[in-house]
């Protein structure tokens, strides 16, 4: 490693903390996330322990419940949506279109500085005694009643959002403005399709967020009526603002995941992804109707029936687009050349997981058995499937398919395909048996329940505890290989992407020559596997 | 008995939750053929497909529009049917409710509060009869709760401000769960309570044996003497404010020129915001009770107003 790369270029903390380089701050936020990751990964296992019994023995309910809290408010707003477009994005963007770096690379590092101010002032709120909502925040009981820091775990999380908007316009106009030569639409990988979708939406969604998060507080602080009912306020409008955020959030913490399961997929079976077009839209419909189902999640908060049945109908055909991915992605299996590395092993999870996922989705769609399913564990099962069975999966899955692209090292494949299926077997342990709790009916955030719900819960927690090892062996053997791995060749997959085509680490400047694209992508085929690569 | 045979599932006991039932087993299979499917293919192009495996992989399936079209089409619409046959049965689940009997519910911090007609008051408890729609009223003291009973698979939400009213009928009698789902604070899973179904002759012979403080309706007839409504709404007033006698139920024509049925929830407003709805013809004097009155009273005084309904004004 005669030439310099962005790693070795500088190495005092000062040329880290003021880099404007995309994959420096990639790598920033990496080492956040990861952090704020085991925090929120703490706090479920301490919730899956006390749930093992039916009595308190653990923790007070007070506790409890700050637990659940502090989970929820850190792994959406700290780990899940910041996660791959901060991260894989960040890092990938540039290199997959062949630029030299995002469109406004101070932003990029300014966006990274309020992430953090933001996860402090979260952070702050934990440790001054913490915060009992739940991560929806609602009204009343957040506003007047909730006797925590509410103000400051919401100031850190609107704080936050300003730093999502900034990276959703970043990547919005990198994607309109810095592609190569010759890079046309149709010729950008999947992954950026989905993460242009996700930035469509943190953009236009997140402030929102901070509308109604302002409007709480005030109603808190200046005691205006705006959600309680004693002072002339609506609760159910707080409902109504928090959903047409947090509704598309979902499709924030999903989109990008679905774009990695598209170059993992194609790059594992050698093959293009099938329906590409299909594909492509897919991404864009999801974020278009994500923004008009946020009524399904209160159809039982007492709204008309004839909104109820308008929000239903929306998230069913919601639904359509992601099974017309789930289709093409077994379709491109089809009379492929599978190979098993431990990125497409999680590839093939996520599509399991993401499917049981999208189906309990329906379940909790379809009005009449969501009266009997919301709020119960069913619901909990039913997202913990496509956060962490979909979306975590599938940001495991890219970060083992970068992974010696970002550190130019290799890691022990043995370890990552072992980690691979304890994941998956520790993920389904865990999360199954909680549709089964919720459709007998046990209520969540119960810190207490009936004894006859206990068997249930008991697998449960054992599965927790398989996840929480399984989730931290890759921090041993992928922080061994950044360290000690052998070294990377620049396309150990032997895949077309541009990112591949330059050297494992990058140089700071991504590409010696500026890239000129003259084929389709995913171009696995009989003359691109002749063609010799690393040569 | 179908519903039996649903793994780790207690069959409904409502006439609804047997509809909501068999939505259930229709997800089911749907989801088992689905996923079947899928796991199958999977399966199977893993094993055929992996790559040290010599298979013919020539003549392959182009990207038509004819297999995108035809999966999206069938994935809507099944899915239409799922909408159309969960949206049945929900709005039969929370239809207007008949009046025959009727219970009050007062939810707050923590801890449900019902109340029949007669006057017997329960604490985390509901005695029912079997067999026979029951009419509950509900309102939240505080925060927002969520009435939930799994055994019937219904659940609605119980918001402060307003009431709430949704029917309930137990085919069977027994002890079942009564659980908050919505969480309200410290010691939400501690908000639970038990349903107390019993066979016609038995629950009127626990209504007996329950000490009523009095009927709702005299409590509320007291309560409005001593808050003075009945200095301005009571006969031979010198203030003129609409007559109460034979109010509830009828059509009431607004000064704005609208009319509206005077229910619960219009008798319930117009003590809290009696300026929001003011009768036609008469000047908006009265003061605001909001603040003033708790849930457990509002309801008292919306009872005893419902009672004056066969009196002539």
């Amino acid at each position: 490693m005669s030439e310099k790369n962005y790693l070795t270029t500088d190495y005092t903390l000062r040329s880290w903390l003021l880099t404007t380089d995309h994959k420096r701050i990639a790598i920033l936020y990496f080492a956040s996330l990861i952090f704020f990751f085991f925090i929120g990964g703490a706090a479920a296992t301490a919730i899956r322990i006390e749930l093992a019994t039916p009595q308190a023995d653990l923790v007070s309910s007070d506790i409890y419940n700050r637990l659940f809290t502090m989970h929820g408010i850190i792994m959406v707003w700290f780990f899940l949506i910041p996660s791959i477009p901060n991260t894989l994005g960040n890092f990938m963007v540039p290199l997959m279109i062949g630029a030299r770096d995002l469109a406004f690379p101070r932003l990029n590092l300014m966006s990274w500085y309020i992430f953090m101010l933001g996860g402090c002032t979260a952070l702050f709120a934990i440790l001054a005694g913490g915060i009992d909502t739940g991560w929806t925040f609602y009204t009343p009981f957040s506003s007047l009643y909730s006797n925590s820091y509410v103000i400051v775990a919401a100031a850190g999380v609107f704080i936050a959002g300003f730093s999502s908007i900034l990276t959703g316009l970043n990547f919005i106009v990198t994607i309109h403005r810095l592609r190569a030569p010759g890079l046309t639409w149709y010729r950008l990988p999947l992954f950026l399709w989905s993460l242009y979708a996700t930035s469509v939406i943190l953009v236009l969604a997140t402030p929102v967020l901070a509308i109604t998060l302002l409007l709480m507080a005030t109603e808190r602080f200046f005691g205006v009526g705006i959600f309680d009912p004693r002072i002339g306020g609506d609760p159910l409008l707080f409902q109504h603002l928090f959903w047409f955020y947090s509704h598309p959030a979902v499709y924030i913490m999903i989109l990008p995941g679905m774009g990695v399961i598209n170059e993992l997929i194609s790059c594992f079976s050698r093959k293009p992804v099938f329906g590409y077009k299909f594909v492509a839209w897919a991404s864009l419909a999801i974020a278009g109707v994500g923004f008009l189902v946020w009524g399904h999640h209160m159809f039982v908060s007492g709204q008309s029936l004839i909104a109820s049945l308008v929000f239903s109908f929306t998230s069913f055909i919601v639904a359509v687009p992601s099974a017309i991915k789930v289709f093409n992605w077994t379709a491109t299996l089809h009379k492929g050349s599978l190979r098993f590395d431990a990125p497409m092993l999680y590839a093939l999870a996520f599509i399991g997981l993401f499917t049981i996922g999208g189906l309990t989705g329906l379940f909790l769609a379809c009005l009449a058995f969501d009266v009997h399913a919301t709020d119960t564990y069913f619901v909990v099962a039913h997202f913990h499937y496509i956060m962490v069975g979909g979306m975590v999966t599938a940001y495991f899955g890219g970060l083992h398919y970068w992974w010696p692209k970002i550190t130019g090292r290799l890691y022990s494949e043995y370890w990552a395909r072992t980690a691979a299926i304890l994941i998956f077997f520790g993920f389904n342990l865990t999360f199954f048996p909680q549709f089964i709790l919720g459709a007998e009916g046990m209520p969540r955030r119960y810190h207490v329940y009936p004894p006859e719900f206990q068997v249930w819960n008991v697998l449960s927690s054992g599965g927790a505890v398989i996840l929480a090892v399984a989730y931290l062996m890759p921090l041993v053997y992928l922080g061994y290989s950044a360290f000690f791995g052998a070294r990377a060749p620049a396309n150990p997959w032997n895949a077309p992407g541009l990112e591949w085509q330059t050297s494992s680490p990058p140089p700071e400047e991504n590409f010696a020559t500026q890239p000129v694209v003259t084929r389709e992508p995913y171009q696995y085929n009989e003359a691109f596997e002749a063609e010799p690569q690393n040569a | 008995m179908w519903r039996d045979w649903i793994p780790f599932w207690r069959p409904g006991l409502s006439p609804q939750s047997g509809d909501v039932d068999l939505l259930f087993a229709g997800l089911l299979i749907a989801s088992a053929l689905v996923l079947g499917l899928l796991f199958f293919l999977l399966i199977l192009f893993c094993v055929r497909y992996r790559a040290g495996n010599e298979i013919d992989r020539g003549h392959r399936t182009s990207k038509s529009w004819h297999w995108e079209v035809s999966w999206t089409a069938a994935s809507f619409v099944c899915f239409l049917g799922l909408f159309v046959w969960g949206a049945s049965v929900y709005f039969e689940m929370y239809k207007t409710p008949t009046d025959e009997l009727v219970v009050f519910v007062v939810a707050k911090q923590w801890m449900w509060k019902t109340q029949h007609a007669g006057g017997q008051s329960e604490i985390d408890a509901l005695h029912l009869p079997v067999k026979r729609p029951v009419r509950l009223v509900m309102a939240s003291q505080d925060v927002i709760h969520s009435f939930f009973i799994p055994a019937l698979r219904l659940k609605h939400d119980v918001v402060p401000g307003r009431y709430q009213d949704i029917e309930i009928e137990i085919d069977r009698p027994g002890h079942y769960h009564l659980f908050c789902a919505e969480y309200c604070g410290t010691e939400h899973s501690g908000m639970i309570g038990e349903i107390v179904a019993m066979d016609p002759a038995d629950y009127s012979h626990w209504l007996t044996q329950q000490a009523p403080a009095s009927p709702l309706a005299d409590e509320g007839g007291a309560l409005f003497r001593q808050l003075g409504c009945s200095g301005c709404h009571g006969n031979g007033s010198q203030v003129r404010a609409p007559p109460l006698e034979g109010l509830y139920g009828k059509p009431v024509p607004l000064s704005d020129g609208s009319t509206v049925i005077a229910d619960d929830k219009y008798i319930r407003d117009s003590i809290l915001l009696p300026r929001s709805q003011i009768v036609a013809s008469y000047q908006p004097l009265m003061p605001s009770f909001e603040g003033k009155v708790t849930e457990d009273q509002l309801l008292r005084l919306v009872v005893y107003i419902k009672s004056l309904a066969g009196r002539p004004s």
